[in-house]
């Protein structure tokens, strides 16, 4: 692709160059937005724009208060002086902060759950000895797509009769099942490539069921488990739909507390979360990339 | 002797066959094998099972079992059938053809009364109000009153409120006396009971949910076209270039991919409200005067870029898995005998990424009709799907069984769509990242 074949026609060599600049723009389309938030958020005005202070680089343009917003915003008392007091204040009080606290306590345990049933499950669906495989990995699938606006009405039915509403365990187990799916997806994935005879191999050789699961298989799989978890932990961490009908305030996650934010009281702080949101899946990304070339390498399959 | 040693030959030849057919062979430990084995592979079979058991309990109690109780809910209401019991008893025996005599409006005039001591009329009131609009407050008025109301009670109740002497409520009353009713699904799909209990269309202006449904449904078909359009020279670029150049490509597919919903959703609106960057863009350079500043948020344009904008991801990646593993040399021997660039795009090249295409647009259109987040915060009036509907029955009007219809209606849109995707595709089959 880098050099054009002697034989293109001029017709063709501008085609080709339209074509790739057709696709710079998509590329553009995709990434502008996200990228765009992270200068906004550094506005000294309470603009989404850019003003004209920004555009010609004056420092004066650019601040922190948003970042600073999202600590104060809902503290008892923001205008202290900033002490010890204050940053207890911040921890106890403002309501980003407690949305963090919320959205971390439930993702680390939804991930949990998911990841350790899920990763099972997916050991057992990927024997060929599996009965009714098709059928019940359709089921195990389905809360991806099931639309989640049908999972969360379902969910505040039986909740509300249950009393799992507005409860921790009742959220937990919510994301848990939405996250299942991908660890599914991505553990059978790297089972697909697995050699049995690994294992029948350390069988032969002495060693124990659990002793096989553990020093063969489990680092084998890992890179799919931990991205499965990965997976399961964005999904979470990302959910608004169940966490806006089945939780109470006590419940509020990050981005139920940015849903507030943009439907009532809209500001460039809604800027600054994002932007370290974006920093935020910037690592996961890297993380995940890093991740699949490492399976690659150890399944024998050449990165290029 | 030559003879014997034919005879030898042939009874050893014979012998271990007539043994097989005699005794069957066996395991180590005297068992045919045949029963060994079906023991065998039983035995793997539950122990493949028991390991999935675990979570298929777990996803039955947190996802199953809610999504049956919300289809129960869209057929099953018993507001008034189990808060009305005279009523009930009243309607079994009579059918209501008219407005009843003395002993219907005795029924009603007792369990009125006794819906307010328990608490309960607001139920019941709100129940007939979902097919009686404004009857809400002729039943809690009713109630309030009851205590002073002296037989006969035909007369007396009418004259609280002439609407008591209304056919089409006693119609509904009945209906609503039996708990498991269609009524719901009529409503969610624009008809209504009429006083004679046929099914009828409601008046042309307060159609809306079909038009919503179809609405729906072509706006995720458009999402779904306008994604494809973009994602196909993408994935060929991404499938065609160097592996170094087109796995830091990726990142401009997966950056998306992992940002939360929320963050792209916040991100256009600060960038195509009126007074956003996009306009100021235009009005800054020229392009438009300040009065004509355009307006692509909080409506059906909002919803589209913001949709199309998350989707996209889900449409490049299937159809890259499957540009990937397209030889290079079938276009290159097009191109030799003699095609020219289009012929060999089309006729050689493009069949090959049907199953891709195929794929991406079906994963596209099914996450698509279900989305509710981006077209209630971007989309204002025009913009909006029939989740959204959903979730005003469930948070607003309270109405929830009329949600639990819709929900079921798109539920079963959804499934065709999943069984045909598992048909085409296969689940199995689906990758991430």
């Amino acid at each position: 692709m880098a050099k054009l074949p002697a034989y293109t026609s001029t017709g063709e060599r501008i085609w080709h160059y339209t074509y790739l600049f057709i696709c710079g723009l998509i590329f553009l389309f995709l990434v502008a937005p996200i990228l765009l938030v992270i200068p906004l958020s550094f506005n000294a005005e309470p603009y989404f724009t850019f003003t004209q202070k920004m555009l010609s680089f004056d420092p004066a343009g650019y601040s922190l208060r948003w970042y600073d917003n999202i600590l104060t915003f809902g503290m008892k008392n923001p205008d202290a002086e900033r002490n010890v007091y204050w940053w207890i204040d911040v921890f106890f009080n403002a309501q980003w902060i407690h949305a963090a606290k919320n959205s971390i306590i439930i993702g680390f345990s939804a991930t949990i759950l998911a990841t350790v049933l899920g990763t099972i499950a997916a050991l057992g669906l990927s024997r060929p000895e599996m009965p009714f495989r098709r059928a019940i990995m359709a089921l195990l699938i389905s809360p991806m797509i099931v639309p989640l606006i049908i999972t969360a009405t379902g969910l505040f039915f039986f909740y509300s009769r249950t009393g799992l509403a507005h409860t921790y365990p009742g959220i937990i187990m919510a994301h848990a099942t939405l996250g299942i799916p991908f660890v599914i997806i991505t553990v059978t994935a790297t089972l697909v490539g697995f050699d049995h005879s690994l294992t029948r191999a350390a069988l032969n050789l002495g060693a124990s069921q659990s002793t096989v699961f553990r020093r063969v298989t489990m680092p084998l799989i890992l890179p799919g488990v931990i991205s499965g978890a990965l997976f399961a932990f964005v999904t979470s961490f990302d959910e608004v739909v169940v966490v806006l009908f089945v939780a109470a305030f006590d419940q509020q996650t990050i981005p139920r507390q940015m849903w507030n934010g943009i439907r009532e009281q809209i500001s460039p702080t809604i800027l600054a979360v994002a932007t370290i949101l974006v920093c935020f899946s910037i690592l996961l990304l890297t993380t995940v990339e890093l991740l699949r070339r490492r399976s690659e390498r150890l399944r024998g399959i050449s990165p290029g | 002797m030559s003879e014997t040693a034919a005879q030898v030959a042939d009874t050893l030849a014979v012998k271990p066959i007539d043994q097989a057919v005699d005794q069957p062979i066996t395991a180590a430990d005297g068992t045919p094998l045949k029963v060994a084995l079906a023991r065998a592979t039983r035995k793997a079979k539950w122990r493949a099972f028991v390991l999935v058991l675990p979570l298929l309990l777990f996803v039955l109690i947190t996802f199953a079992i809610p999504i049956v109780e919300m289809l129960t809910r869209s057929f099953y209401n018993d507001a008034f059938s189990a808060n009305m019991p005279n009523l009930v008893a009243y309607f079994e025996d009579n059918e209501i053809e008219s407005v009843p005599d003395e002993a219907g409006f005795a029924a009603l005039a007792a369990d009125l009364k006794q819906a307010r001591e328990n608490k309960t009329i607001g139920v019941v009131a709100t129940r007939v109000n979902y097919e009686v609009p404004g009857s809400r407050s002729q039943f809690t008025s009713a109630a309030r009153k009851t205590k002073k109301l002296e037989p006969p009670f035909k007369e007396a109740i009418i004259a609280l409120d002439e609407d008591w002497n209304d056919v089409r409520l006693w119609n509904v009353m009945q209906r609503a006396s039996n708990p498991i009713s269609a009524s719901f699904y009529l409503a969610a799909t624009d008809r209504r009971y009429d006083e004679n209990g046929d099914k009828v269309w409601v008046d042309k202006k307060r159609r809306i949910y079909i038009k919503l449904f179809v609405n729906t449904l072509l706006l995720s078909l458009g999402i779904a076209l306008i994604c494809l359009v973009l994602a196909f020279p993408v994935a060929h670029l991404l499938a065609t270039l160097p592996l170094r150049y087109s796995n830091l490509l990726m990142i401009f597919v997966l950056l998306p991919f992992w940002t939360s919903l929320l963050v792209r959703t916040t991100a256009w609106i600060a960038l195509l409200q009126s007074q956003g960057v996009f306009n100021d863009m235009l009005v800054g350079t020229g392009i438009i005067g300040d009065e004509s500043r355009m307006q692509l948020m909080y409506n059906m344009q909002g919803t589209v870029i913001a949709m199309t904008h998350i989707l996209l991801p889900f449409m490049i990646l299937p159809l890259y898995s499957v540009m990937k593993t397209i030889p290079p040399t079938y276009v290159r021997a097009a191109r030799s005998l003699g095609a020219t660039s289009w012929t060999a795009f089309w006729k050689v090249y493009f069949p090959q990424t049907v199953p891709g295409i195929g794929a991406g647009v079906l994963l596209v259109f099914i996450l698509a009709v279900g989305y509710y987040i981006t077209p209630a915060l971007v989309g204002g009036s025009t913009g909006q799907l029939i989740s959204n509907l959903i979730a005003f029955h469930m948070l607003k009007s309270l109405n929830w069984s009329m949600a639990a219809a819709l929900g079921a209606i798109l539920l079963f849109i959804i499934l065709v769509l999943y069984w045909l995707y598992d048909k085409l595709i296969g689940i199995d089959n689906m990758k991430l990242g």
